[in-house]
């Protein structure tokens, strides 16, 4: 929790910075706890406790930036560092486009409660918290002679934050987490021990799913057993709401202020182009109740809003911040996307996946990176054959590899699934004529 | 949560590096080793009987071991774009871990506002693992001493931006001679300096000084429409003698270089082919392969490919592969680790046979061998756990030539951004930021960004021609595993896959 301590201290902060040569400042104080319990098979493996806190104050120093960060937070060494760092910054070049935002841009506090705050957090004894970890142990452990090893994990925290500026901006922000997930390790051929896992997350103790878990995690370990590499060639790709995200990824990062001034965006020039097939709707929905990633304002201060970042394949907006706007001349907007919510389609993964006379069903990628300056990928991956509607042959050790405009520009139906508990709400998505490399 | 697949970075940038850097910061209560013990206990406010409570009460539920690790961190950055150093920022870091063991199990916990009370609630939590009673313990204070395979002649904290500042304006403005089609460069400049003060329940006490310095340029040309971008960093633990006009002139060439190669290359045909792995870039091989699959963590639980490998040949009998912590300067060097063992030099691969994990305490005792010195944690805020240091392959007895002469059609890779394994499975990655065609025997047309994928055994063992030209590539490497990033550095003499799976058309 932010205590009225933490805010004494923030404001204290602020006061001395600008009392000793900071024309304007922006402080921000945060204040976490996490605790975690890990099983391995039948036995607790570790134990962790925690709670920080920490302050960073961003100076505007007679037409110059710097910052300072730390985790002291007694008076004395603050104190030093505003000093130390309102004197280093004065040793830097001048930029004219570091400013505090327009107040008018700011967030001004008059809004329902996002009800991110789990209260019963404090209460959940450590016993009951253990014995979900276990649960998920007991849920498969000795149940099939495949199995090496069992770990599971439950942990929760919160996270709070309390933002001042020079020219009046005031906010509170914190959430409540819980996640609790397992992984199973299995005999495979040779020496290979593949793995499944599984997870669940909540704001909300009594709204995290708490069952299931170790069964999944099996599950989806035991369906990877004799994974093999196919031949290579264009195949229609169908990705699940666990990982259909991680595509979606390039296409959020070229729309930020920063690569786009220095040019380091495959999306720079767009605005109002067609981008995406006409499938691909966006949109960013920040105040959604009991969400995650919702929130009423950003790193700065500014009121977060609805956006639409993609309309039928029509890239609508960039993220961009301040700085990056008074910089490239242009309308900020805001510096970074909350919670993406994709345009739903009719089927889930289950009907899409019956429709699909061959290809690729891809449940999780390894290592592989996509260049944000030309849009080219390259992934690896891991998944099954698709032969009409099936799922006929676990495969691996496989790459896909194109551009991102035209793997958007082949976006061939979007489902109605996405995984609510997450702050990017992206459902099974299908992809057409993608290129897989393997045998 | 934390699973089995491990996250490999390279520092791509100054996005990526959170925390940069001022001046002068802070010597007031910053001592590092030569100011002596009495100056880190009293940095820490702490004395020596403190320190032997809190160990009291972490074993006070029947634990078999506690440690106590102390950190007082500091970071600088300074940053040019668009011609200007004009963003410094500087942050410090300071706290204590207490650790308790009981068997292969661990309690943690960590404070902030380090003082007896607190760190004895922490000892406390942390005692939990273990439900049993007292101990009758009776605790020396022994000043360990080592080797230090580190140090820095002119300490970044004494360091003004007047004086760094000059180097960022020098590589900027060599991006731009160098290379008219340049139309954007950024430059940055990221040290750090960590005091290190550890005690544990056998007496052990050590301190340790850490200076860390990453210099990194990050240019983007325009021709015919058409935009590339390239980086290219260094980083050691060095002080601020690492600056010198070498490195600057160095880098501006590299990313200049890497750059313009990008508009000639191509993606080539996917599929499984043979790949001539460069020497430096290339250890990244090693690093997934078998580095991590290695590590004795995931060997203690049977859930590594190699579990049942050690002792045996895992590789051609001409290849040795080591994890070296000694190498001096080095962004992965390790004079003592993170629970009092010392930097060592481990052979993971001797002539072909799998001859140690790397070894933190809690798997050197489960595998009754001596710790390796690879028991490493990003900060107090995390358990040690065995990570890699400077890892490479010693040098065969072929040229390079004769391994590009071998392969009639295959690619030839040297400049890589990131990798990623699953430990169990054996599948591993890594992404080729640059390379060539081989056509031939001879290196043809550039490729660039393609993933490469493998399975770490497999790879190994078809490891057919090593060169004799090993190189380390340190270029700024950042491993990442549960969650804790670790600096780390690798290398390689080139040398030749027999097949390997490339991303392409």
């Amino acid at each position: 929790m932010i205590s009225n301590e933490h805010k004494k201290i923030a404001q204290q902060a602020m006061e001395f910075a600008l009392k000793n040569g900071a024309q304007a400042c922006r402080v921000n104080i945060s204040a976490s706890t996490n605790t975690s319990f890990e099983m391995r098979d039948t036995q607790l493996d570790r134990l962790e406790q925690a709670s920080e806190n920490g302050m960073s104050i961003e100076l505007y120093v007679d037409g110059r930036y710097g910052s300072v960060s730390s985790n002291k937070l007694n008076k004395e060494d603050i104190e030093r560092l505003i000093k130390n760092g309102i004197d280093a910054t004065r040793f830097l070049a001048e930029d004219p486009f570091r400013k505090l935002p327009d107040p008018l841009r700011y967030y001004k506090g008059e809004s329902p409660d996002l009800q991110l705050i789990d209260n019963k957090q404090n209460s959940i004894l450590p016993d009951e918290k253990l014995t979900l970890a276990k649960s998920v142990i007991n849920d498969v452990y000795g149940t099939d002679n495949r199995i090496i090893s069992t770990e599971s994990s439950y942990s929760d925290g919160d996270y709070f934050t309390y933002k001042i500026t020079s020219n009046g901006f005031e906010g509170e922000s914190g959430s409540t987490w819980y996640s609790l997930g397992g992984s199973v390790a299995l005999k495979g051929e040779g020496d290979a021990r593949p793995a499944g896992y599984w997870y669940e997350s909540a704001i909300y103790f009594d709204l995290l799913n708490k069952t299931n878990i170790g069964k999944t995690a099996l599950e989806r370990g035991l369906k990877k057993l004799g994974q093999k590499k196919i031949k290579s060639g264009k195949y229609p790709m169908i990705l699940d709401n666990l990982s259909s995200g991680r595509l979606l990824s390039p296409m959020i990062n070229a729309l930020s202020g920063g690569a786009l001034q220095q040019k380091s965006s495959f999306l720079l020039d767009k605005l109002g182009e067609k981008i995406g097939s006409d499938k691909f709707t966006l949109i960013d929905n920040p105040h959604i109740v009991k969400a995650s990633g919702a929130r009423y304002f950003d790193y700065e201060g500014i009121a977060t809003q609805k956006r639409t970042v993609y309309e039928k394949g029509i890239l609508k907006t960039y993220f961009i911040d301040t700085y990056n706007a008074l910089k490239m001349n242009t309308q900020p907007t805001i510096s970074g996307a909350s919670l993406l919510e994709m345009e739903l389609g009719q089927k889930d993964f289950n009907r899409m996946l019956k429709d699909i006379k061959s290809g690729i069903y891809v449940t999780g990628f390894n290592g592989g990176n996509s260049n944000g300056t030309t849009g080219d990928f390259s992934f690896g991956i891991e998944g099954f054959l698709i032969e009409n509607g099936e799922l006929t042959q676990p495969i691996n050790e496989m790459n896909i590899t194109g551009n991102m405009v035209s793997l958007w520009a082949n976006l061939a139906e979007v489902g109605n699934d996405p995984r609510l508990t997450s702050s990017w709400r992206i459902p099974s998505l299908l992809f057409n004529n993608v290129d897989f490399s393997g045998l | 949560m934390k699973y089995t697949r491990r996250n490999f970075l390279k520092l791509g940038g100054s996005a990526v590096l959170g925390a940069v850097m001022l001046p002068q910061f802070l010597q007031a209560h910053a001592p590092n080793s030569q100011e002596g013990i009495a100056a880190i206990l009293s940095n820490f406010g702490v004395d020596k009987s403190d320190l032997q409570k809190v160990i009291t009460a972490a074993l006070e539920k029947g634990g078999d071991y506690a440690d106590l690790f102390f950190e007082n961190s500091f970071y600088n950055s300074l940053t040019l774009m668009d011609g200007a150093v004009n963003r410094a920022s500087s942050s410090i870091d300071f706290g204590m871990g207490v650790r308790v063991l009981k068997g292969d199990q661990t309690g943690y916990a960590y404070v902030e506002d380090i003082n007896l009370e607190n760190m004895l609630k922490a000892a406390r939590t942390a005692s939990a693992i273990a439900s049993g009673n007292t101990r009758k313990l009776s605790l020396s204070v022994n000043e360990k001493k080592f080797p230090a395979y580190y140090s820095a002649k002119n300490d970044w904290r004494d360091i003004t931006i007047p004086q760094k500042a000059p180097y960022l304006q020098k590589l900027n403005d060599a991006i731009f001679k160098a290379d008219t089609r340049v139309v954007k460069a950024s430059v940055f400049l990221s040290d750090s300096t960590s005091i290190i003060m550890f005690y544990n329940s056998e007496g052990t006490f050590y301190t340790d000084y850490r200076p860390m310095v990453v210099l990194g340029a990050n240019c983007t040309m325009e021709q015919e429409g058409k935009r590339e971008s390239g980086a290219a960093n260094r980083a050691y633990r060095h002080g601020f003698e690492f600056m010198t006009d070498d490195v600057v002139n160095l880098l501006a060439k590299e990313s200049v270089d890497l750059t313009s190669k990008m508009f000639e290359a191509v993606k080539p045909d996917g599929g499984e082919i043979p790949v001539v792995m460069g020497a430096g870039g290339s250890g990244i091989l090693l690093h997934e392969a078998i580095g991590h699959a290695f590590e004795a963590d995931f060997n203690r639980k049977n859930i590594s490919i190699f579990s049942d490998k050690l002792n045996k040949k895992v590789c051609d009998e001409h290849i040795s592969v080591v994890d070296d912590g000694t190498i001096v300067n080095n962004r992965g060097a390790v004079s003592i680790d993170d629970e009092g063992a010392e930097g060592q030099k481990t052979y993971i691969v001797k002539d072909g046979i799998l001859t140690s994990y790397l070894h933190d305490r809690i798997s050197a005792k489960h595998y009754g061998v001596a710790p390796t010195g690879n028991g490493r944690r990003e900060s107090f805020r995390n358990m040690p756990i065995p990570r890699m240091r400077v890892t490479y392959m010693e040098n065969g007895n072929v040229s390079e030539q004769d391994i590009i002469s071998s392969v009639k059609k295959g690619i030839y890779v040297k400049q890589f951004t990131n990798g990623q394994v699953n430990i169990g499975a054996g599948d591993f990655t890594f992404f080729v930021k640059l390379g060539y065609l081989i056509e031939d025997g001879k290196l043809t047309q550039p490729i660039k960004d393609i993933n490469i994928i493998g399975n770490g055994p497999k790879a190994l063992a078809d490891i057919t021609m090593v060169a004799n030209n090993l190189e380390l590539d340190n270029g700024g490497w950042t491993c990442g595993k549960d969650g804790q990033s670790c600096p780390v550095t690798q290398g390689m003499p080139s040398a030749l896959v027999k097949k390997l799976t490339v991303g392409g058309k």
